[in-house]
């Protein structure tokens, strides 16, 4: 588990690249995450990100994370918190696409 | 025309009928036994049921956000409140479809309850973590309890509220995800009396009373287990149930909080979701023990029971979000698994349990089963719909 933490904590760093891919992600595929994101991730940090269970996830703070960073934080999880590992069922392109929404197209602006 | 005209027996009978046309027609009057509302959170409209005619008859807009929203009804079940996430708390009128009273009342908020009196209308809120009440008749503040707990470092915080439930009494009864503790309200006197039961077990995400309103169970989220608090001797405390279903096992992400509310009874077995495991459990209701798991599809959310008690319904996590599993309960095997759609959210029986309308948020339907012959009756078009809730509920304790 401290291991796990401490991948984590590098991850957030951005110590730890991720490695990027040139294939894009198929337009149905996008539209399924969309609908993860604001509904599923949604039924924790709320359908329009201002938070429930689990905290609000507005631009201004997905910002103080590197995209790789949120993409593994997505992908692993935060132990010891309700935030579960999206691993086995999001890529690494789909977690990135995901912080890249976040931190870009995000309707919660703080 | 004389004036004593007017009282031969044919200008009466013509009099009478002009009265007639100034007063409601008797076709107009109508029960709410039959109604219901179903939550569409991606626009914030509640649509209006018929659970005769098997029909949405209106529309309700302007109910803000309602993603995870709930629904009571008042005692008269005429009136449905309405919880909305963003703190939005509304009186609708089923048989106007008007929105009778409206107010923001907090931040972010998760559920309510309604009193054994129906005088009451609480709320459950996670920012800031506390709990409301309200007149159920005009929505107008009665009481504002924060959820105030002590850190381990010592500090006064504010927790966020789950579980919020009715309980005989006059009482609500509710759980303090990050204090791990369970309040009890007793709104008898002039002001609200609060209990406080601490150490409760790690980060409670839901809770329910049983039907008779003397058990409330907490699920918990950081542990193996759930916390049972007796409401006939809450000076027993609480007791911890069913401590070591997971075996210590790593459990599988858990993509979406459990729900406990319509809580499976059959015979004298408790029916709970399993968190982070494909499994439902059965607790024997005389000691707690576990006497049962069954093995299901995915991981469970709603585990409910058909008001006979003869089969529970079963709906599941994301990814596994696109069928219903039907178990029997006498011989604990699954029965059939249905499909009624992407993305199923709630399951809500027809007051004497013979149909079942089940919701499939990414099919934007309600689809109506069944319960005896399992076969689909009909389907009714909802733009991502959620929550169902039949005005039946205005009469059971907990719902």
């Amino acid at each position: 588990m401290s291991l796990l933490i401490r991948i984590l904590w590098f991850c957030i760093l951005g110590l730890v690249s991720l490695q990027s891919s040139a294939s894009d992600i198929a337009q149905e595929r996008e539209e399924e995450l969309e609908i993860l994101l604001y509904q599923d991730c949604g039924s924790c940090h709320g359908m329009r990100l201002k938070g429930g269970l689990g905290p609000a996830l507005s631009q201004e703070r997905m910002n103080r994370y590197t995209r790789d960073g949120l993409a593994s934080l997505i992908l692993l999880g935060i132990p010891g918190t309700a935030m579960p590992s999206w691993g086995g069922l999001l890529s690494e392109k789909e977690a990135r696409w995901l912080a890249d929404q976040l931190q870009h197209n995000n309707p919660l602006k703080r | 025309m004389t004036l004593n005209s007017i009282f031969s027996p044919l200008a009466g009978v013509i009099f009478l009928f002009l009265l007639a046309g100034c007063q409601t027609a008797p076709e107009s009057l109508q029960g709410t036994g039959d109604l219901g509302v179903i939550v569409e959170r991606a626009t914030g409209s509640l649509a209006l049921a018929n659970t005769s005619q098997q029909q949405i008859v209106d529309q309700v807009e302007g109910l803000g956000d309602l993603s995870h929203a709930s629904v009571k009804f008042s005692r008269d079940a005429r009136y449905a409140f309405v919880f909305g996430r963003d703190g939005g708390l509304s009186k609708v009128d089923l048989l106007t479809g008007e929105i009778t009273a409206r107010i923001l009342q907090s931040g972010n908020s998760i559920g309510g309850a309604i009193s054994q009196d129906g005088q009451l209308v609480a709320v459950a809120n996670y920012e800031p973590g506390g709990v409301k009440l309200f007149s159920s008749d005009n929505l107008e503040l009665v009481a504002d309890i924060p959820a105030t707990w002590t850190d381990e470092n010592g500090d006064q915080q504010r927790s966020k509220v789950v579980g919020l439930v009715d309980a005989p009494g006059n009482r609500f009864v509710y759980s303090l995800f990050d204090a791990g503790e369970i309040h009890v309200v007793d709104m008898n006197g002039a002001t609200p009396e609060l209990t406080r039961f601490t150490d409760v077990g790690k980060n409670p995400y839901d809770a329910l009373i049983d039907p008779s309103g003397r058990y409330y169970i907490a699920g918990l989220f950081g542990e193996d287990g759930l916390t049972l608090l007796d409401l006939w001797h809450t000076e027993a405390g609480v007791q911890h149930i069913l401590t070591d279903y997971g075996r210590g096992e790593e459990r599988l992400p858990v993509y979406k909080m459990p729900h406990l509310e319509g809580w499976a009874m059959a015979g004298d077995e408790a029916w709970l979701p399993a968190v982070g495991r494909h499994e439902i459990l059965i607790a024997n209701k005389e000691d707690w023990a576990l006497t049962g798991r069954i093995p299901v599809q995915g991981q469970p959310i709603f585990v409910m029971s058909r008001p006979d008690q003869h089969q529970v319904w079963v709906s599941f996590a994301h990814p596994d979000n696109d069928v219903v599993q039907v178990i029997d309960t006498e011989t604990r095997a699954i029965v059939t698994t249905l499909s009624p759609g992407k993305a199923v959210l709630h399951m809500e029986f027809t007051p004497r349990g013979e149909h079942v309308w089940i919701s499939a948020r990414d099919s934007n339907r309600v689809t109506v089963y069944d319960t005896h012959t399992l076969q689909e009756v009909k389907r009714l078009e909802s733009e991502s719909p959620s929550g169902i809730f039949f005005t039946d509920r205005a009469h059971r304790i907990g719902l």
